[in-house]
């Protein structure tokens, strides 16, 4: 099939980007989304144009590098997946797709769809751990039998992969979903109640300072996350700050 | 100081006495002397005779402190056979000890046999471990504060490490390409860890799962490491339990588990499909701990480029800041490279796009031997190729082949219908299917090791059995699982287990339950869905046994440079078990070089800060300067894609799942070819100093096209088919692969001298003290 590609270009953080537009052809369905940009990189390369700049690594959408926003929706039109999941079988020959980095204060662009999604690690660094020391004589894996449904809701909140789709999507740039799935795995889990109030506080403080906005309960982040992270996570950190609260 | 027992030193007759004559060389000021001492057998018994230097050599005193340090070491040997009751003849008291290079001309006259010297402790196998721990040097806490140590990458074995050194007390600077330490691809493990917890109490134990990794690995793999990995993995699941790991558990709320390839046990501990994920992000999590103490500085988006390299010892790395483009210095007392494998070798394989032997291979370049680079795995359930543009291939976890079942339509023309889309897998009847792997091995089906399932399905395809449009494709199929599953379940529940709807629907749910992200990223990716269609696998390279060589401490041959994880070589031999790689990256990374690294910095507690300003860092940063100029520069007419794929297409097609020698020998001179057109002819397009994907993905492939020649050249030396690597030459009639072991029970370490298939062979010989040297049978 044939393409009409408009792709944001930004030569680095200073610069001013603007949209570019480049036709393909001969895309097959069967192809990767990103396979189709190699192509139109291998392209531009064979023109001495320089390729297109993309956060990816992968490819099977559970390292959570590759972060574009596609005709206006977070890893593109398909669901529960990442933007390297997404097939070309998901457009139809002659589509216009516009293809963008993920937008928001707190991740600056450092180069045409790469952006710097460092405020991510620095919330982890003020809580996102259990603080136990490898020892090697730490307690028996099975002394503290943990309920399944508990550890099944820990797993579920713990498969977030940090892709910042949730950011990307929310209009207020919110990071709450993301936040919260670490919040909500430790909350579960009889580890992570040692320290359960220092960890919310101080995540909840920093994801503040690293400029991302508020929830105001719209929900857009559970509909885009590639790995279905509950809304419901939100609604426990909150319990879980009030509770540090009082 | 190393030892050296020479062919004219080993025996000689003094009265009745047999003697032994080994010397050591002992250096001062560029000079060299040999000291003589003499050793005295009869039968069984040993003395040692101390030879003392005459006291007008004015070095006396010290050469004196350095026979009796050998007398002391000697004697331990001496007494550890005694010990064991085991005759010490004058070669096993070589091989005991290292025989080291030797570097100078001017002691050419010397004729060593070089031998590499893992220095595995001496005892019992079930107590090296614990008896080397405690003789091992330490560095107080107080000094640890001022030692520096480097680890690049942060997947699990470099994140458990610089989360452990840093707990520790040492400063760590950790170094990773991707944009968060948490992208590594240790992400992407799918099935599961395992651990010797014998929880299900089918009696597992550490010596069984000791013998099983080492039979997996066809007996091509250091017994005293894994014994240690074995000893360890309990400790592991422990550690990622307290870390907050979310494990599977059963409703009684204990912890889960399943069985994976080449076992008859239960010891995969596993996360749904996600178990890398979730060790990783455990990691993660520790490493996060340390970065907020400020006892890990991390560097992400940074490419190490070069390891300095000053008096001998690993002092330092070039790293590329991706982001500004610009080279930096860093300096440390040690530098740990956890950088992975180099499956992307063969362009498309499981690894990730960015996964790359940069990291290993300068470290070769400066003196760290490569160790058995042929040994490569090809996991047996990937999605198969489906056309040129392809970038990556999908691994489909082994886990599914605890209730998938593989086969194959028993008729060609079955098959050949099944191609052209005439026929569905579902109209062919049961007694007209060939599960291969259950008829050709009853004992342990379709969990047969890797190797042999990926071999077994690559000898259907070729005789005309595939069934996708390639004809590279064979049938996993879930069908009887969920009917199995969904009967038991309609019982438990109290339902009609004659209604095939019913269960149907329960058994589905059963598997979703069990692999539900897989099957969703099998339908993402093929369009067809698993849980009605037999999914359609093919083999796929996904890990790499071989690696920088390493001793028991982990260090490679630069002092000071150690390896860990997949990075390294020491414990899957030829063929890595399912579930083995989480094991050992983190039983390296968390429970091994932590301790072990101390016995080498301990030498360095008054070192200082280590300064960049120096000319080594000066060299070192000129040569990775010049590289990069020149690629940039090139301006030719070919993509670095291009070279990529045209090396993957060689490697895959001559150095693949099976070889021979004839290809091997094309291999490397295709590869020589191709090596000098891409620096004629690459263009990379941009400059250095700013985000440039296609640079830095230029010097990767580069150093790719350097290993390559020297895994032909491994693969052409190993006359012997043994795990991943099978030589047609080398085959029973019935295609099971024949291993060597009176010639071949070594491990190849490459030595760099320029031209990678020039590179020297040294030999370290696999002793096998607790274990039975069979052939691996798993009918």
């Amino acid at each position: 099939m044939k393409l009409n590609l408009k792709i944001w270009r930004q030569k680095d953080n200073e610069s001013k980007g603007n949209f570019e537009k480049y036709l393909i052809d001969d895309i097959t369905p069967e192809m990767s989304f990103l396979e189709m940009l190699d192509i139109l990189n291998e392209k531009l390369i064979n023109e001495n144009i320089d390729p297109i700049s993309f956060d990816h690594d992968c490819r099977e959408g559970i390292c959570g590098s590759c972060s574009l926003f596609i005709n206006g929706r977070a890893h593109g039109p398909d669901k529960g997946i990442t933007t390297c999941q997404l097939h070309m079988r998901k457009f139809k020959d002659g589509d216009s797709i516009i293809i963008e980095p993920f937008r928001a204060k707190s991740f600056p662009i450092i180069k045409d769809l790469v952006v710097d999604r460092s405020a991510f690690d620095r919330i982890q660094h003020t809580g996102g751990y259990i603080s136990i020391n490898t020892s090697g004589n730490t307690q028996d894996a099975n002394t503290i039998p943990i309920r399944k449904e508990d550890a099944d809701n820990a797993f579920d909140a713990a498969t977030c992969i940090g892709c910042g789709a949730c950011v990307a999507t929310c209009k207020n740039a919110s990071a709450m979903l993301y936040v919260s799935a670490k919040v909500s795995q430790f909350s579960y889990l009889p580890q992570g109640k040692v320290e359960a109030k220092e960890r919310v506080l101080n995540m909840v403080k920093q994801m503040d300072e690293e400029g991302f906005g508020n929830c105001t309960n719209t929900g857009a982040c559970e509909v885009e996350c590639p790995k279905g992270i509950s809304i419901k996570n939100i609604a426990r950190m909150n319990r879980e700050f009030y509770k540090a609260k009082i | 100081m190393a030892l050296y027992l020479t062919e004219k030193h080993i025996k000689y007759k003094n009265g009745k006495d047999d003697c032994v004559s080994p010397f050591f060389i002992y250096q001062n000021n560029n000079k060299r002397t040999k000291v003589f001492c003499s050793l005295k057998i009869s039968n069984k018994n040993w003395c040692f005779d101390k030879k003392r230097v005459k006291s007008s050599d004015k070095e006396s005193g010290l050469k004196n402190k350095k026979i009796k340090l050998v007398k002391l070491q000697i004697e331990s040997i001496i007494d550890s056979y005694k010990l064991k009751n085991e005759p010490l003849t004058p070669e096993t008291l070589k091989a005991e000890f290292e025989i080291t290079k030797i570097l100078d001309s001017d002691i050419k006259n010397i004729k060593t046999r070089s031998l590499l010297n893992s220095k595995i402790p001496i005892g019992p196998l079930a107590n090296k471990w614990k008896s080397h721990k405690g003789n091992i040097n330490l560095v107080s806490p107080s000094n640890k504060r001022n030692i520096d140590i480097i680890v690049v990458g942060t997947g699990l074995a470099g994140a458990s490490a610089s989360a452990t050194l840093a707990e520790l007390g040492y400063n760590v600077k950790a170094f990773c390409f991707q944009d968060s330490p948490r992208r590594a691809h240790s992400i992407a493990a799918q099935g599961g860890i395992n651990a010797s917890k014998n929880y299900q109490g089918d009696g597992d134990s550490d010596y069984r799962l000791f013998y099983d990794t080492i039979k997996g690995g066809d007996y091509r793999s250091r017994e005293a490491n894994v014994y240690r990995l074995a000893e360890v993995s309990g400790n592991i699941i422990d550690q990622c339990v307290a870390q907050g790991v979310p494990f599977a558990r059963d409703y009684g709320g204990l912890l889960d588990n399943r069985s994976f390839g080449g076992v008859q046990v239960s010891r995969t501990f596993y996360a749904k499909g996600q178990t890398g994920q979730q060790l990783l992000l455990g990691a993660y999590s520790a490493m996060n701990r340390q970065i907020a103490r400020g006892k890990i500085e991390m560097f992400s988006r940074h490419e190490m480029m070069d390891v300095v390299k000053i008096d001998g010892k690993a002092r330092g790395i070039i790293a590329r800041n991706h982001v500004s483009g610009k080279l930096e210095r860093f300096s440390a007392h040690a530098v740990v490279i956890a950088s992975g494998g180099y499956g992307n070798i063969f362009y498309l394989s499981t690894n990730a796009m960015g996964s790359n032997v940069t990291a290993s291979w300068k470290i070769h370049r400066k003196g760290a031997y490569f160790a058995n680079p042929c040994f490569t795995q090809i996991h047996p359930t990937c999605i198969p190729v489906s056309g040129d543009y392809q970038s990556k291939l999908t691994l489909m976890s082994e886990s599914l082949r605890n209730d998938g079942r593989i086969w194959v339509p028993k008729d060609k023309t079955d098959a050949k219908l099944v191609r052209e889309g005439k026929l569905s897998p579902l109209d062919i009847k049961e007694e007209d299917r060939d599960y291969y792997l259950e008829r050709r091995y009853p004992a342990f089906g379709n969990l047969v090791p890797r190797d042999i399932a990926s071999r077994a399905a690559k000898e259907r395809c070729d005789n005309g059995y595939g069934v996708n449009k390639t004809g590279e494709a064979v049938y996993l199929d879930f069908s009887h699982s969920i009917y199995r599953y969904g009967k038991e379940k309609a019982l438990l529940n109290g339902q009609d287990e004659n209604d095939n709807n019913i269960v149907n629907m329960l058994g589905k749910k059963v598997i979703k339950q069990k692999y539900g992200n897989l099957f969703q990223m099998y339908e993402k990716i093929v369009d067809e869905d698993p849980y009605v269609m037999p999914m359609k696998i093919y083999p796929a390279v996904h890990y790499t046994m071989g690696g920088v060589w390493v001793d028991y401490n982990l260090m490679t041959t630069i002092p000071g440079c150690f390896a860990i994880g997949e990075a390294n070589f020491s414990d899957h031999g030829s063929n890595r078990l399912g579930a083995s790689a989480l094991m050992q990256g983190l039983a390296d990374g968390y429970f091994v070089l932590p301790y072990t690294i101390g016995d080498y910095l301990s030498d360095d507690i008054s070192t200082g800060k280590i300064k960049t300003d120096s000319k080594e860092f000066d060299e070192s940063e000129k040569s990775v300067q010049e590289l990069l100029d020149k690629l940039i520069s090139n301006q030719g007419k070919h993509s670095v894609d291009y070279y990529h794929k045209k090396l993957g297409k060689i490697m895959w097609n001559k150095c693949g799942m099976s070889r021979n020698q004839n290809d091997l020998v094309d291999a490397i001179n295709e590869i020589k070819k191709l090596r000098k057109d891409f620096y004629k002819n690459v263009n990379v397009t941009g400059k250095i100093e700013e985000y440039n994907e296609q640079l830095a993905k230029a010097v990767r492939v580069a150093d790719f096209l350097e290993l390559g020649e020297l895994f032909a050249k491994d693969a052409l030396e190993r006359n012997e088919s043994c795990g991943g690597h099978f030589r047609e030459e080398y085959q029973t009639k019935d295609g099971e692969a024949i291993r060597d072991d009176k010639n071949y029970k070594f491990v190849s370490a490459w030595e760099y001298v320029g031209e990678p298939s020039q590179a020297k062979l040294h030999k370290e010989d696999l002793k096998y003290e607790e274990i039975e040297v069979k052939t691996r049978s798993y009918k």
